[in-house]
């Protein structure tokens, strides 16, 4: 297992790594040393500007720079970068199809102790929604780096989406593991059920699926790191192989991952789907490991859905 | 400034009320107001101050301007039309199913360089064009006209103190102080006044012109690019509507779409002083 890192820290580390073009500008709303832009920022001082607590008008002001053919990335948490800016993202980067970046961090419940009013569990629905949004949810520290390099080299307005605590890196153990935009990545094979998965809950699919093994269920793992466009063709294959999806995510389970899955299933096959995230509610303070617990996503929690699936096929 | 090239930058902003009108006869509905009201600025901006070139809409180190008030697209498209960036004609096509002259100003028309609508967010997206001018060393200006009904969102605020920490100065606005909002006068609604105090106490250069007087807007526009280190807010002291008896200071023409009479005489007018000053 590789090293322990939050993928914010992986971010930005490549963004420092990948940012030597000239034509990439990079914005903050005083958080450079949450969101990990503060490696840019030192390295290219230039190019990097602190907007200060107004995150309408840093979104805005990259999209001008975007407009006159720069590539600008935008960073505050996820709470604010899906919420607070939910209209200039919609009308000033996505509509004219601005080369912004949108990159929320401390997304979901595991910003811990801060509490419901940081815990952004809907940011994955309302930029999924806006037409020509690309959204993508890395995993761990070395899928962050590679979807990084990704979101750079395309062009077009993405939201990226990071985390605040230090994760395993699990992407590592796969041979040639590569990151593509759009397309998932089947972790493990299993013919008994299919678990999609995005973010931290990629890790805890994978113990889940150690979980069920031990009570004879295989059960196959796809990381989703890319919710939107969704890659319709691996769930298809996976229906079709396994008969039964199980999906799961640190978000509300109303619009994220497990909405798409279920757009894609129920419309062409509709297999049984068990969608685990947060059920419908805020957040509260606590231990990222024990709010996990709290809020149903833990691995046992992954199977325990599973199996329910399995059951209703 | 001579009197031949005063003449024809009113006879511009003329057309451009003439040919705003059209669009909107042509489309059934659009916002007259504050299309009218910024006639001369546009006038100014585009055939007496800009560096633009219709033959080169998309040349990196061009001037560029930003209408935040994107619902004042007839009098913009027109300009440009006007202008040469696209033919007259074209304009017919305004608000249609196949068009692509949205009802807000949309940034894939030739000569427009943003897409707006949502109020609030121009002068920060001219911030962005204006610091991106300074790092690549364009040596450009970024203009951007915004209403005043408009400085009611607190974005605005937050652009001019972003605009004067980061000093600016290729950055000029224009705030069309038309007095009148869609629910009624803006002191009734919500006042922003003073306007100009505000912009100040944020590091701006604010100069205050009549905004229909064509040699005032141009000599305060060559001030603007004179000044170093701050950026510049010129308050346009403007009428709603301006131009038309009718269409002046009258709420209901904020987007209200006029009768067939009230067109006839709109016309009637509008012929008239192009005529004189043509004459």
């Amino acid at each position: 297992m590789g090293e322990r890192i939050s993928t914010r820290v992986a971010y930005g580390r490549a963004l420092e790594e990948f940012g030597a073009d000239e034509n990439i500008y990079v914005f903050d709303s005083d958080l450079k040393s949450c969101t990990m832009t503060a490696y840019f920022a030192d390295k290219y001082p230039e190019r990097f500007f602190n907007m200060g607590i107004a995150e309408a008008n840093m979104v805005d002001t990259a999209a001008g720079m975007a407009a006159c053919g720069a590539v600008a990335l935008v960073h505050t948490f996820a709470v604010f970068a899906a919420g607070r800016v939910y209209d200039q993202v919609r009308n000033s980067v996505a509509y004219p199809g601005l080369n912004v970046k949108v990159v929320g961090s401390h997304a979901g419940l595991t910003v811990g102790e801060d509490g419901a009013t940081h815990q952004c569990i809907e940011d994955i629905s309302l930029m999924r929604t806006i037409p020509g949004m690309t959204v993508v949810v890395p995993c761990d520290g070395n899928e962050t780096r590679l979807a990084t390099k990704a979101i750079l080299d395309y062009t077009g307005p993405c939201y990226l989406r990071t985390g605040r605590c230090a994760l395993d890196t699990v992407t590592d153990q796969f041979e040639n593991y590569d990151f593509e935009l759009g397309k998932g990545v089947q972790l493990t094979d299993g013919g008994d059920v299919t678990i999609i998965a995005c973010g931290l809950m990629v890790q805890e699919s994978l113990k889940a699926a150690r979980l069920l093994e031990t009570e004879g269920i295989s059960a196959r793992v796809i990381n989703m790191h890319t919710i939107k466009p969704i890659d319709r063709e691996l769930i298809l294959k996976a229906a079709d192989e396994t008969g039964a999806i199980v999906t799961a995510e640190e978000h509300n389970i109303i619009g994220g991952l497990g909405g798409a899955v279920a757009e894609v299933l129920s419309s062409e096959r509709p297999v049984p789907l068990e969608r685990v995230g947060v059920n419908d509610c805020f957040g509260h303070s606590g231990h990222p490991e024990e709010l996990l617990r709290h809020y149903g996503l833990a691995p046992e929690d992954v199977a325990a859905a599973a199996k329910k699936a399995i059951a209703r096929k | 400034m001579e009197e031949m090239k005063k003449r024809n930058l009113e006879l511009i902003s003329c057309r451009i009320r003439k040919t705003a009108l059209e669009t909107i006869q042509a489309a059934g509905s659009g916002h007259i107001g504050g299309s009218f009201s910024i006639a001369e600025i546009l006038s100014v901006l585009y055939f007496d101050r800009m560096k633009v070139d219709p033959a080169k809409p998309d040349k990196a180190d061009r001037d560029r301007f930003v209408i935040s008030k994107g619902h004042c697209s007839p009098s913009v498209y027109s300009v440009l039309a006007l202008k040469g960036f696209f033919p007259a004609e074209h304009l017919k096509t305004f608000r249609k199913l196949t068009s692509d002259l949205s009802g807000h100003v949309e940034m894939h028309v030739p000569g427009v360089d943003m897409s707006t609508g949502s109020l609030g967010q121009g002068l920060s997206i001219a911030l962005g064009m204006a610091l991106y001018g300074k790092c690549r060393k364009y040596g450009n200006y970024v203009y951007c006209v915004m209403g005043d009904g408009e400085i009611q969102e607190g974005q605005v605020w937050e652009a001019a103190m972003a605009a004067g920490f980061y000093h600016a100065d290729n950055l000029i606005a224009v705030v069309d102080n038309n007095k009148l909002q869609l629910d009624g006068p803006l002191e009734e609604v919500m006042s922003p006044y003073p306007i100009g105090d505000k912009f100040k106490a944020f590091g701006w250069n604010v100069l205050e012109v009549d905004g229909h007087d064509v040699e005032q807007l141009s000599d305060a526009l060559k001030l603007a690019v004179s000044v170093k280190g701050k950026p510049t807010v010129i308050v346009a002291d403007t009428v709603k509507g301006k131009g038309v008896s009718v269409f002046e200071n009258q709420v209901r023409f904020h987007g209200g779409h006029p009768t067939k009479e009230e067109f006839e005489t709109a016309y009637l007018e509008l012929n008239h002083k192009i005529a004189e000053l043509e004459g």
